[in-house]
């Protein structure tokens, strides 16, 4: 089920000015994958391309191609809501529908996209509650608006919903960085879970985040402010954080910098 | 410098800062006078504003609040009264007006929001600009002037009756920009993190501002709306040029005839006859009360349906 995603000579713009350089390197189904760098170096900007989500900015265009499996997301006849379908996203700031109840915001994703079938819906919502490790904590209040929850349990509620969609591919954009360590740990725990389903790509500003949750390691970097970011070098989480091959990787991870 | 300079009576000498051992107590007396001067001003300023509003209610409560006690007043028309008779109500003028507020409101309201709408979700470039600009410049059309328009157009060049639905015409026209802006600044006050989140979900675009966006500023929106009626209600001039008063009850919107508050109370402005006038403070009363009611319905609507957070 999960896919595998295929960058090849990826150049991201936000209209004239180019954000991400000649980005090329494969994400394997089934595992973790973390993105890390400085800030601006464009770890988020190269996560939102992959569902599509960075041409929703005016004037942002891409270059290059961007395959899940053997599907070129930037297809002539692509439809860009098609794909978000198969690559969700979890964002940095919890954001649960504030209009919608606890239920309502999980099955959202479902419900928009036209599922009307009541019974359906509540099996999906408990089921995705359940991956979350959500389930326990609010089956007593499903119809309770989302903003009675801790920000923790917020997060697992967007994750939920995201997966209630059933994507291919699930994008984190530093899920961990709004929530305190406990809850931090809990997310940490579902990133585990949840690899044997899906692909994960996860971007963290937390290096000891990386090392502990991801399979591999992208290392991005800026040559200099203003110029666009380049992936350094990109491996096995173990190798990168033990021996990584580039002198700019090991500065980082070492805190000479970043 | 001593103490005894820092003392009430004591002159002001010349500007030199105190001397460091005088201690964070110290306070320049000038700046203290400057203090209670301005506080003063502050305070006349606000009594200055607050008499007229403060006499308007009294003169209205006083003089026109008895009748509004009646229950005839709510549930007989003028029909039959001269000015001469006490007795009679204003229940003609008071569907008039709620039923014109709701007609223009069902024409008003939709273009207003799909304006919105347009200018904050999808509006880029020269065509938003020239929307934003045009629905300012509407919004400074003197209500007179609107009412000119229409009846240039309905009348003059279409050559209809003057009838209850040319008035809501101009009230659209001065309705429209009220709502568009209101709309507008609830629309941007929508978090985009949760349109993120909906196109995230491989939700489109119209469906993220139907089912998203516009829910979540639902209650802004509504209470835009309710703002924008109780100021219409109160418009004169269509009136005055396009909807002829009538005693009676009149509910049909092409009849030829329409009775409302504001015309009501101009139409007998100038009695002197003493039920006559009360009818005319009634009416008044009547206005500010509906206008009054609908504000606080606004900003119950604002409060009690705002998203928790």
């Amino acid at each position: 089920m999960a896919k595998r995603i295929d960058v090849k000579d990826l150049n991201i713009f936000y209209g004239a000015f180019k954000a991400v350089e000649d980005i090329t390197m494969t994400v394997e189904p089934r595992s973790v994958t973390a993105f890390i760098g400085p800030s601006g170096c464009g770890k988020s900007t190269l996560l939102r391309t992959f569902n599509r989500m960075h041409e929703v900015i005016a004037g942002a265009t891409v270059e290059g191609s961007v395959h899940l499996d053997d599907a070129d997301i930037y297809g002539a006849n692509v439809d860009p809501v098609a794909v978000r379908r198969t690559v969700g996203m979890v964002f940095q700031r919890p954001n649960p529908f504030p209009t919608m109840t606890i239920g309502d915001n999980v099955a959202a994703g479902l419900r928009l996209n036209g599922v009307k079938d009541k019974k359906m819906l509540a099996e999906k919502v408990e089921a995705s509650l359940r991956k979350a490790n959500l389930w326990d904590e609010v089956k007593d209040r499903l119809k309770k608006p989302g903003a009675g929850l801790s920000g923790g349990q917020q997060q697992r509620l967007c994750i939920a919903r995201a997966i209630a969609v059933e994507p291919q591919v699930l994008l984190m954009d530093e899920p961990c960085s709004a929530l305190d360590p406990i809850s931090t740990l809990a997310i940490e725990d579902l990133i585990s879970e949840l690899k044997s389903t899906y692909t994960i790509v996860i971007v963290t500003h937390n290096m000891q985040q990386a090392a502990r949750v991801s399979d591999r390691t992208a290392f991005f970097n800026l040559a200099a402010t203003g110029k666009p970011g380049r992936l350094i070098e990109m491996d096995d989480t173990q190798k990168m954080f033990s021996n990584p091959t580039q002198r700019t990787t090991e500065d980082y991870i070492s805190g000479r910098f970043g | 410098m001593s103490a005894a300079d820092l003392t009430a009576g004591a002159t002001l000498k010349a500007t030199r800062p105190p001397a460091p051992e005088a201690g964070f107590n110290h306070r320049s007396r000038a700046r203290a006078v400057r203090n209670h001067v301005a506080r003063v001003v502050m305070w006349a300023s606000f009594a200055i504003a607050m008499v007229p509003l403060v006499w308007i209610l009294w003169s209205v409560v006083t003089k026109g609040g008895a009748l509004l006690l009646d229950s005839e007043w709510w549930t007989h028309s003028q029909r039959g009264i001269t000015n001469r008779m006490v007795g009679g109500g204003a229940v003609h003028a008071i569907e008039g007006t709620l039923i014109e507020a709701l007609a223009t409101a069902l024409m008003a309201v939709p273009v207003g929001v799909m304006t919105a709408i347009y200018l904050v979700e999808y509006g880029r470039g020269r065509l938003a600009s020239v929307v934003s600009f045009t629905v300012d410049i509407l919004t400074g059309i003197p209500s007179i002037v609107a009412a000119l328009f229409i009846y240039a157009v309905w009348v003059t060049t279409f050559g209809f009756q003057r009838v209850g639905f040319a008035v809501c015409l101009a009230l659209v026209l001065l309705m429209i920009p009220v709502i568009v802006r209101s709309t507008e600044e609830m629309l941007k006050l929508v978090p985009n993190d949760l349109r993120e989140a909906s196109y995230a979900l491989g939700v489109p675009k119209w469906k993220t501002i139907a089912q998203v966006v516009v829910p979540t500023a639902f209650s802004g929106i509504v209470t835009g709306i309710l703002l924008g009626l109780a100021r219409i209600m109160g418009e004169t001039a269509p009136l005055l040029i396009l909807g002829p008063y009538t005693k009676d009850i009149a509910t049909d919107l092409f009849g030829g005839l329409v009775p409302t508050l504001p015309t009501m109370i101009n139409q007998d402005r100038t009695e002197v006859l003493q039920p006559a006038v009360d009818r005319v403070w009634g009416a008044a009363m009547t206005l500010i009360l509906l206008i009054l009611l609908l504000n606080i319905a606004g900003r119950l609507v604002s409060r009690l349906g705002a998203p928790k957070t």
